[in-house]
């Protein structure tokens, strides 16, 4: 079960636990912002996975110093691009959520989704 | 170069550019300038349908930016792509006209300018997952598809939708974070973005066989991640609200064309990144299979058992789906086949019956019982035939689109040589009848007399359909594009057999 690739690796099984605690929380809390929150956590670590994979160590960040162009001397960038712009979808779908969120508790009160479906179905529309 | 390949990169800014346009119009112009965008992208994928057609090349990748294949962005376009993009625009316009009376009565009026913002961003995330070449520029568009359909979804602001909207959102990060996951993974394990480049290090990869168990874990999170998102049965709840209370438009766009980009991704990525003979020889397809099973025959008995007509075709959806799925989940290029056909038929049948079941419901004080809409086909007659063309093209009754497309997988289960056979056969068989059970229940309902003095009891009127033409128009044409996929399926296999071949 733990190879000679556990301690290396420790990165990627951190984003690995944290995005489980993500999903998890997404699916079944009962409370909407908790949920919110869980989806946030979920993101974060693919982001922390990505950035972990895009990692190579003794090397530095793709700035180009000193003049060296050598692509051995740096890290890969791409990940670090695919990050931002996951960032940037996550905050839209987060705003999005909260607003909905916003509305549902103005109208009725609670942030418990099932209660709202209950109290949905006493209005009977 | 010719022209006309410009036309995949046109379509996507044209329909992106109208919404941001749509911002600062009226309603009136904003509603307008959608329909002329989507006819004019709709025409445009006509003409490189038929360029591709009379052309020899297949297919053809289009360079986004300045750099080249392994780094840069790419588009890549074909006649299943061009196809796709015409249906699409197609059923959009018919389906926006169709329910263009109801958005005025369910959308407040400051706010409808925005909802034609919404729709444009959709054709435009629709059209982008129909022909980009770069797996995380699919993930964008996703999440902006995902986006775009909770808010056609809220914005007829009721209680139902808002929460509909919401867990409609829920399932959706679900499934968009696993396919993020996998869309990861694939990078890492490949090196590449680009879905052709993906496919040759795979190959790579495959033969040498290392990262088998990595591989696997990638092709079950990418394929259970757009499963989710387009509702594949133990992920459907969030369906029949989402479908039932939105605004009409919505839920002719969500069914038929929302759930249909997510599919036509799936299929891009077992051909074009995976490979379909990898895909067919891991376990996942089974999974698929089972619960493609599942929902045909329990999407259906929902929708026998509901008695709101519009969460009756709701529950239909799933089922569909679950056809569709059915045909991946056979694993041989028959189903495939006759998935992609399935994807058209659905998106044309399903907008139509959403469209007519507003008609009947109209007709009878706006209540959706089943009981309520008795003689509603005699009260609305445009409405009810269009109900009826659905409902047996639904059912699978020859001359309309559903008759093939049974056809198709009926023969693609027959010929496959596995233990898949028997259950698909069996469930086919199944669920065709329990289709026929509640689509012509409702049939015979709606041309079930009421009695006259019951009638005015209730206040019910008659609609002429004089008295709403565009309605009127909409329906007539939905009817028109289903005889023509019916009667006319040949050539559409055809294209379909060939633009598959120029998947890989």
């Amino acid at each position: 079960m733990i190879g000679i690739n556990w301690l290396p690796n420790f990165g990627e099984e951190v984003a690995m636990i944290l995005f489980g605690i993500g999903f998890a929380n997404l699916l079944f809390q009962k409370n909407l912002i908790k949920k919110i929150i869980g989806f946030n956590i979920m993101d974060t670590a693919i982001f922390l996975f990505l950035a972990e994979k895009g990692y190579i160590v003794g090397r530095i960040a793709p700035i180009v110093v000193d003049g060296i162009q050598s692509t051995e001397k740096y890290i890969n960038p791409v990940p670090g691009g695919l990050v931002l712009t996951g960032i940037v979808v996550s905050v839209s779908v987060s705003a999005v959520m909260l607003s909905l969120t916003m509305r549902l508790y103005k109208r009725y009160g609670t942030l418990d989704l099932d209660e709202i479906s209950a109290q949905l179905r006493k209005e009977g529309k | 170069m010719a022209f006309v390949q410009n036309v995949p990169f046109f379509s996507i800014m044209i329909s992106m550019f109208a919404g941001i346009v749509s911002s600062i119009l009226p309603a009136k112009a904003a509603r307008r300038l959608n329909i002329v965008a989507t006819t004019l992208i709709g025409a445009m994928s006509a003409w490189l349908l038929v360029f591709m057609l009379q052309s020899d090349m297949g297919y053809y990748t289009y360079m986004m930016g300045h750099f080249p294949a392994p780094w840069g962005n790419e588009i890549r376009a074909g006649v299943l792509e061009a196809l796709m993009a015409l249906i699409f625009c197609i059923v959009m316009v018919l389906s926006l006209m169709g329910g263009l009376h109801k958005l005025d009565e369910e959308v407040e009026p400051s706010k409808e300018n925005l909802y034609y913002i919404l729709v444009d961003l959709l054709l435009g995330s629709l059209l982008a997952l129909i022909y980009t070449n770069d797996i995380f520029t699919a993930y964008v568009f996703v999440e902006i598809n995902t986006l775009a359909a909770c808010g056609l979804i809220a914005i007829r602001q009721i209680g139902r939708t808002f929460e509909a909207a919401v867990r409609y959102m829920i399932m959706s990060l679900l499934g968009s974070g696993l396919l993020l996951m996998g869309i990861c993974m694939l990078y890492d394990m490949t090196g590449h973005l680009l879905m052709s480049n993906m496919k040759e290090s795979i190959a790579m990869i495959m033969e040498e066989g290392t990262y088998a168990v990595p591989m696997l874990v990638t092709i079950g999170l990418i394929v259970v991640g757009l499963a989710i998102k387009s509702a594949l049965f133990p992920f459907h709840a969030w369906l029949p609200d989402a479908y039932g209370y939105s605004t009409v438009s919505s839920a002719a766009m969500l069914s038929s064309l929302v759930s249909k980009g997510y599919i036509f991704l799936l299929v891009k990525i077992f051909y074009r990144v995976i490979g379909l003979e990898y895909i067919a020889g891991s376990q996942v397809l089974n999974i698929i299979f089972w619960f493609a099973i599942c929902g045909m025959i329990f999407g259906s008995m929902n929708a026998i058992w509901e008695k709101d007509i519009r969460r009756m075709i709701a529950f239909s959806s799933v089922a569909q789906i679950g056809y569709i799925y059915m045909g991946f989940g056979l694993g041989t290029e028959a189903g495939m086949i006759a998935s992609v056909f399935h994807m058209l038929m659905h998106s044309a049948t399903k907008s139509l019956l959403f469209i007519s079941a507003i008609g009947l419901t109209d007709a009878s004080g706006y209540k959706r019982d089943f009981f309520e809409v008795t003689g509603a086909g005699y009260r609305n007659k445009i409405a009810g035939a269009g109900f009826l063309v659905g409902s047996v093209s639904m059912v699978g009754v020859p001359m309309f689109a559903g008759f093939v497309s049974k056809l198709l997988f009926a023969e693609a289960a027959m010929a496959d040589p596995s233990w898949r056979m028997f259950p698909a056969i069996i469930v086919l068989s199944i669920s065709t009848i329990l289709n026929a059970v509640y689509f012509l229940k409702t049939v015979l309902r709606i041309y079930t007399p009421m009695p006259a003095e019951e009638e005015r009891a209730k206040g019910y009127v008659r609609i002429p359909w004089k008295q709403n033409k565009v309605y009127a128009a909409a329906i007539i044409l939905f009817i028109v594009l289903n005889v023509v996929l019916g009667c006319n399926s040949k050539p559409i296999i055809m294209m379909i057999e060939e633009g598959l071949r120029n998947f890989m």
